[in-house]
């Protein structure tokens, strides 16, 4: 099994490799290149699946070319793999598949480089969760960031999406550079690139500056990546313009991947080092909740529905971050749970609003007011999709923001539960909105704001015009990804399993024994005591909670100018356009300013913090 | 091993992110990218530098002979096919702009807004 790992790369490479060399023969037979596509991401998922339960017993390494670590000194390159990372896999596998199908009769025409890109973009993701080399994780982070950069160009025609993409590209280069000086300064520190040798070599010595420095620059690449703020500006441009299926990319597993490399990098090198749990803690607790509250408010008001499910992601990461943030064994399986869940929901209410544009022409909620009573398959897809997205029992988010809150609670921190319960009805509210009204023609179409809807018209012409029926190989997808968070939130004992991994994702001497010595850990420490899993009568009322404010939220938002209470003309959330025109501007020169500010305030923060 | 590439680094890094941010040019700003990563490039062999050392070739002097570290060099190189990828497409998008909007200012493709 073992050395099946490095194949969850090989192919989909070698599938892009071979459909790129394939175009000449099957240039005018696209359908040819849309299988092998098709069967390579599916293939890759299956291999992925079935590595993931061969990680139940232990972490799987795998060395590059048979360099083993001599001594315990780690001489060559290796995958590491446990159940948290290979699942993160699984679900990027997953969610490629499902996107490579969705296209299938989503393009009208569609060159080779779209397939081979998505296929170069699954290998950078599948190969930065897997890997245990600080180095080989920045370049598996560029071979995705290129990937995406060029994919969100897809339809370079276009004013937006150059833009988008020049925004996007820009500012996740600038992230990958800074965290690239961090790995040169670890490494003039340890000697080491391996993250368990590092960890091992800076572990038991008092961390000075130097470390902290480090860590502080690895973290600016990833927390750009996780769109955590003030990072977060260039998700909503990139999604904004980018293709459909791809935005089901970003949104489902890429800005997770970022939250990933945090929990990696902290929990396999920097954790034991530097010690101050509770002030890290604390810094990444505050930039999670900013970041949560940020998300959920500029979703509200968004009209634009690609922007306004992108904003939602950057709630959820916000979300994610607090619950890996806990750094206790349960705010992580709650986190993990929790991305699994989101990462199927988002994907498929990103597909409906293919098949929106697919079928009506536009992503603007004011022109499409009850338009999508065409489309009732995709509306009730949708619909229980945005209730899902508000929590609702049992779907698998519930056990995530369920499972975050126990753990804050247990820490003493019973506002993180206020926390995601408020943005996740502000979210919930803002996508059922969007619901009720394109989907069922509820309540007043949206008032004419000429600032949001001047920007929401700005279409997007990803297929060539309306068409008047939509394909099986559209509704599919979404409905089965909406099927499999149901199955995953309602697996048995699924909150046992997770948190296994998630206590073997956290114990650092258990991981640097496996990779440097090849020992085999059967029960590896926890960092508290075990946690009780059990899903509570408490976990479902907050969800059901969750999800019947976020409705009652929605419907006041769709029948606002018929509540007798407030004065006349008063729109919700009209104090919010002002800000956020004024900071998501659209220019990157303002965004590389933000970033640079997060930069020294997080490093001031932490300088402060740990000395 | 002096400080002094250090502060090097640190000035090129700062210099490229300035560029960045008032840059009013795409190309210009791209070439800033690349100061930016350029800084990276002297960080690494700085790390690597011992004074007094040879490169890392054993061909024709003894194998015990001190050497400048060869990882980071092989890092630096690595670092230089990522900038080539990065730079090309994003020197691609600028030549689409121009193409399609006859401009490389940021403030006037400025088309999205949220």
């Amino acid at each position: 099994m073992d050395s099946l790992l490095p194949l969850a790369v090989a192919i989909p490479l070698l599938g892009a490799a071979g459909i790129s060399a394939l175009n000449p023969l099957f240039g005018n037979r696209r359908r040819v290149l849309d299988a092998v596509a098709i069967l390579t991401a599916a293939g890759v998922t299956g291999l992925l699946v079935a590595i993931m339960l061969s990680t139940a017993g232990g972490q799987r390494v795998y060395w590059f070319a048979g360099f083993t670590p001599s001594h315990g000194v780690a001489l060559g390159i290796d995958f590491a793999v446990d159940q948290l990372n290979s699942g993160l896999a699984a679900l990027t596998a997953t969610l490629v598949t499902a996107a490579l199908v969705f296209s299938w009769r989503y393009f009208e025409r569609v060159s080779t480089y779209y397939h081979a890109l998505m296929l170069v973009f699954l290998a950078g993701m599948v190969g930065f969760c897997l890997t245990g080399d600080i180095f080989n994780l920045f370049v598996f982070f560029e071979l995705m960031g290129v990937a995406a950069y060029a994919l969100t160009a897809y339809r370079p025609e276009e004013r937006g999406p150059i833009q988008g993409a020049l925004n996007f590209a820009i500012t996740n280069s600038v992230g990958a550079y800074l965290s690239l000086s961090g790995i040169g300064l670890i490494y003039g520190r340890t000697g080491a690139l391996n993250m368990a040798q590092i960890g091992q070599a800076i572990t038991g010595h008092r961390p000075d500056g130097l470390v902290v420095v480090a860590f502080v620059l690895i973290l600016m690449g990833l927390l750009t990546k996780a769109s955590i703020v003030p990072f977060h500006f260039w998700l909503a441009d990139a999604h904004a313009v980018a293709p459909t299926p791809v935005c089901v990319l970003f949104s489902g597993v890429m800005v997770e991947l970022g939250l990933y490399g945090i929990a990696r990098v902290y929990w396999s090198m920097f954790g034991a080092g530097l010690g101050h749990h509770g002030a890290i803690a604390a810094v990444l607790l505050a930039l999670g909740t900013v970041t949560a509250i940020v998300g959920a408010l500029f979703c509200f008001r968004q009209r634009h529905l690609k922007r306004l499910l992108a904003f939602s992601t950057i709630n959820h990461a916000g979300l994610f971050l607090i619950g890996i943030a806990l750094l206790t064994p349960l705010g992580l399986t709650g986190a993990a749970v929790y991305v699994i869940g989101h990462g199927l929901i988002k994907a498929a209410l990103f597909l409906c609003v293919g098949i929106v544009l697919h079928r009506l022409g536009s992503v603007n909620e004011t022109t499409l007011h009850g338009r999508g009573r065409r489309l009732p398959v995709t509306g009730a897809v949708f619909g229980l999709a945005a209730l899902a997205l508000a929590d609702l029992p049992p779907f698998a988010l519930y056990l995530g923001a369920g499972w975050i809150g126990q753990s804050g609670d247990a820490r003493e921190l019973p506002w993180i539960t206020a926390v995601i319960m408020t943005t996740s009805v502000l979210v919930g509210a803002a996508v059922l909105r969007v619901a009720g009204g394109v989907f069922y023609g509820i309540g007043d179409p949206p008032s004419e704001d000429p600032q949001m809807a001047e920007e929401a018209s700005e279409e997007t012409s990803e297929t060539d015009e309306a068409k008047s029926r939509t394909p099986l190989s559209m509704i599919v997808p979404p409905i089965a990804l909406v099927a499999l968070a149901l199955t995953v939130g309602l697996l048995p004992h699924l909150g046992e399993l997770v948190q296994d991994g998630a206590v073997r994702f956290q114990d650092q001497a258990a991981y640097n024994a496996t990779v440097l010595a090849g020992a085999h850990i059967a029960h590896p420490t926890p960092l508290l005591g075990p946690e009780d899993t059990s899903v509570t009568t408490t976990d479902v009322v907050t969800g059901v909670g969750t999800a019947v404010a976020s409705l009652v939220l929605a419907l006041m938002a769709l029948y606002w100018r018929r509540l007798p209470v407030l004065r006349r003309g008063f729109e919700p959330g009209t104090g919010l356009v002002g800000p956020i025109r004024r900071f998501q501007s659209g220019v990157v020169n303002d965004y590389v300013t933000w970033m640079v500010v997060g930069l020294a305030c997080i490093g001031g923060a932490l300088a402060f913090a740990i000395h | 091993m002096s400080i002094f590439p250090f502060i090097v680094v640190a000035w090129v890094l700062a210099v490229g992110l300035y560029g960045i941010i008032t840059s009013r040019h795409l190309v210009h700003q791209i070439v800033c990218l690349i100061v930016v990563q350029s800084s990276t490039y002297i960080l690494l062999l700085g790390v690597g530098y011992k004074t007094g050392a040879v490169a890392p070739y054993f061909y024709d002097i003894p194998t015990n002979t001190p050497a400048v570290d060869p990882v980071v060099q092989a890092l630096a190189l690595t670092d230089v096919v990522v900038e080539a990828a990065v730079t090309a497409l994003l020197l691609a998008f600028a030549v689409q702009a121009h193409k399609r909007f006859g401009t490389l200012d940021p403030e006037e493709l400025r088309q999205l807004q949220g």
